[in-house]
């Protein structure tokens, strides 16, 4: 009983000439690129204009000249800072100490959340969620009891410790949400194969892993290394204190001048490594990325 | 050579016809391999997830070198059966054995089985020579000795000129073909299939089905396959086991389980298109159609029967056994179906060979088959046994045309 029902005009959908639809794509190609330069020159600008006040020097910081003046004076007296190479140095070690135990710890706690079933889970990662929440001046002095009873005042692995509680989190949820997704034949496969757990982890499960560790270890990484408020509370001397802080102590000749050229030119080199950090884990990332699936 | 078989030349795959330096490059290869054999006894096993029982109480003896098939609908446990044959989940009570020996609480990583999953499980970031090598290497075997048996069985499976690829540069079909390359390179006594087809398009699936066979026929070692799928179970299968929400409701060969299926589940699972069933108290009466007297043994009251499409042909109205009108017809070129409308509103296919009959749609028409192509069931839904002999009568072919004459 086939009854063929008629289409009323109405419903119909309205179409207009295919040169209106070209003309409206290239309207909207247009205005995206206009969108993408708006973006870039508002994110990008700050660092241009910290190069440029950093090449400057003496009254040339208060014209709004918008060319560098390419005088690296700022970045010779900087190397020549026995005090600030050291904190350059502090901040590598700290940042690096903090991407590897997180990560470390994120993959062994991602394995246990996202793979075994155990009552108490929905809980754990809760608890790991609520700890991101607090905000870090409410645990500063409980941190500094904590630092203190560990006897690690006034030293670098003291930041370690306290940037945990920051990275940790997120790392474990980052990874977690992956290894729920890694196909679970994968692994039965391997056990097929004879693979012990550890061997599984190792050989099959680290190097899938590679584009979300790099991207959750740049994270880190760059909270680590930009962290202020736990550097500057928990180290005392000067030798101790990690980049941010190192930046933020830089005085001038007099105490009537704010030293904004040399404070540029070390805000420019300590983001250098970061770009340098990033730019190596990005070929990672999309290396990965085509890593392909399991099907197709 | 067997796996390089194009669907074009699937008329010439018994050995036959192959050239005899063919057949004795490939006897070679294998007795190269050595594939050792083995039983599997399961009994009483059970799997539950908390409260939720996915099987309950399978007993199973599959033979050295038989080729056993799961089939079932979805969600039956066939999947989790094989799965606790492999050791990938441990049972919850009852015992697995292979060659009498017990493994139930043996690891999956020590029962040397081997898998081949749905989804292939190749691992994306290893090559194809590595991949088929992986579990040699978790074995400490010899990169010499690893190189050597990855190139046999590559060349066995027409994957040598793969060896230095990735999963993701392969089509479906050579990715099925790594798999079982690497199930095939560690010589396991037992060979596990999850529905290895199920992703492949129907032509190749058809040809790696044929594959399948050979290499069953070739190593003949143990095989227990998992599919949904008809045709693969009737013509790979030794033996068919039918599950249904985790008990197995028949065991036999693919012929035994289309002629004398046990009930009405395995009567409607078992041939394409099923079964057409109508209870006998309400809708027949009015479709014109009444039991036989005497057709069936006495003890059991018969409740609905069940009469295969091809068993079926479609007559006159009012010279059949039953009337309905036909109402839609599929034609497939060599074949059509027919859909019948009965008086109760339910729909019977027939399944007929040839032309379709043209210029009856919509119009009345009777149904007709044979007292021996009737199966009746009773109120417990088991099938009831033909008066005139145990089972349907040997040597009367189902409706004059069963599934294996076509």
């Amino acid at each position: 009983m086939a009854t063929t029902t008629s289409i009323s005009p109405s419903a119909r959908i309205k179409r207009r000439s295919s040169a209106h639809y070209r003309l409206r794509r290239r309207v909207r190609k247009g205005a995206l690129g206009l969108l993408i330069l708006l973006v870039l020159a508002y994110t990008l600008f700050p660092y241009y204009w910290a190069i440029v006040s950093s090449t400057k020097q003496g009254a040339e910081l208060y014209t709004t000249a918008f060319l560098p003046a390419l005088n690296f004076g700022y970045y010779r007296q900087l190397f020549d800072n026995p005090v600030f190479m050291g904190s350059l140095l502090n901040s590598v070690f700290v940042a690096t100490g903090t991407t590897v135990v997180s990560l470390a710890l994120g993959i062994v706690s991602a394995y246990a959340l996202g793979r075994l079933d155990f009552p108490q889970k929905r809980v754990v990662l809760m608890a790991i969620l609520m700890i991101s929440i607090f905000p870090q001046v409410a645990v500063l002095s409980g941190m500094f009891e904590l630092i203190n009873a560990l006897g690690l005042y006034n030293r670098p692995s003291a930041l370690i410790v306290t940037y945990l509680l920051s990275t940790v989190p997120f790392t474990t949820w980052i990874l977690t949400t992956f290894i729920r997704e890694f196909p679970r034949e994968l692994e039965e496969a391997a056990l097929i194969d004879g693979c012990s757990h550890f061997r599984i982890l190792t050989r099959i499960l680290l190097p899938l892993m590679g584009p979300s560790l790099a991207s959750t270890g740049i994270l880190a990484f760059i909270l680590a290394w930009n962290e202020f408020l736990f550097a500057l509370t928990f180290m005392l001397t000067d030798e101790n204190k990690t980049v941010p802080v190192a930046i933020g102590l830089i005085g001038g000749t007099t105490r009537y001048e704010y030293p904004f050229g040399q404070i540029m030119a070390a805000s420019v080199t300590v983001t250098l490594p970061l770009i340098i950090v990033v730019l190596i884990f990005q070929r990672r990332i999309v290396a990965g990325l085509t890593a392909g699936a399991v099907k197709g | 050579m067997w796996f390089g078989q194009s669907p074009r030349c699937l008329s010439t795959v018994s050995h036959d016809h192959e050239p005899a330096a063919v057949q004795a490059r490939w006897r070679s290869i294998v007795s190269l391999i050595g594939f050792a054999m083995a039983s599997i006894a399961l009994s009483s096993v059970t799997k539950a997830y908390g409260t939720h029982t996915v099987i309950r109480g399978v007993d199973l003896q599959i033979a050295d070198g038989e080729f056993i098939v799961f089939v079932g609908p979805s969600g039956c446990g066939k999947s989790t059966l094989l799965r606790i044959v492999a050791g990938l989940v441990p049972a919850s009570s009852g015992q697995v054995l292979i060659d009498g020996e017990e493994v139930t609480d043996v690891p999956a990583s020590k029962r040397g089985v081997a898998f081949v999953f749905q989804s292939y499980a190749l691992y994306p970031h290893m090559s194809v020579e590595r991949n088929i090598g992986f579990a040699l290497e978790t074995m400490r075997l010899g990169k010499d000795a690893i190189r050597r048996k990855v190139e046999t069985v590559a060349r066995m499976l027409k994957v040598d000129h793969l060896l230095a690829r990735r999963p993701r540069e392969l089509s479906g079909g050579q990715r099925q073909r790594v798999a079982i390359g690497r199930a095939l390179v560690r010589e396991p006594e037992i060979f596990l299939f999850d529905e290895p087809l199920s992703n492949l398009d129907s032509d190749l699936r058809m040809e790696m089905r044929i594959e399948i066979a050979r290499l069953h026929e070739d190593i003949k070692t143990t095989m227990v396959y998992v599919t949904h799928d008809q045709a693969e179970a009737m013509t790979l299968a030794d033996r068919i086991v039918v599950l249904n929400q985790g008990s197995i409701e028949q065991v036999g060969t693919p012929l035994e389980l289309y002629q004398s299926p046990v009930n009405r589940f395995v009567a409607g699972f078992i041939g394409s298109p099923r079964m057409n069933f109508a209870s006998l108290a309400a809708g027949l009466e009015a479709g014109g159609f009444s039991l036989p007297a005497g057709l069936v043994a006495d003890g059991g009251q018969p409740v609905s029967i069940g009469v295969r499409p091809e068993a079926l042909s479609i007559v006159a109205e009012g010279a059949g056994r039953m009337n309905g009108i036909l109402e839609r017809i599929e034609d497939l070129g060599h074949e059509h179906f027919a859909y019948i409308r009965l008086s109760d509103e339910s729909i019977w296919v027939v399944r007929v060979a040839g032309r379709p009959p043209v210029e009856r749609r919509n119009q009345p028409v009777g149904l007709s088959f044979a007292d021996a192509d009737i199966f009746v069931f009773d109120s417990e839904e088991k099938r009831m046994d033909h008066r005139s002999s145990g089972a349907l009568p040997e040597g009367t072919p189902v409706g004059g045309r069963s599934l294996h004459e076509r």
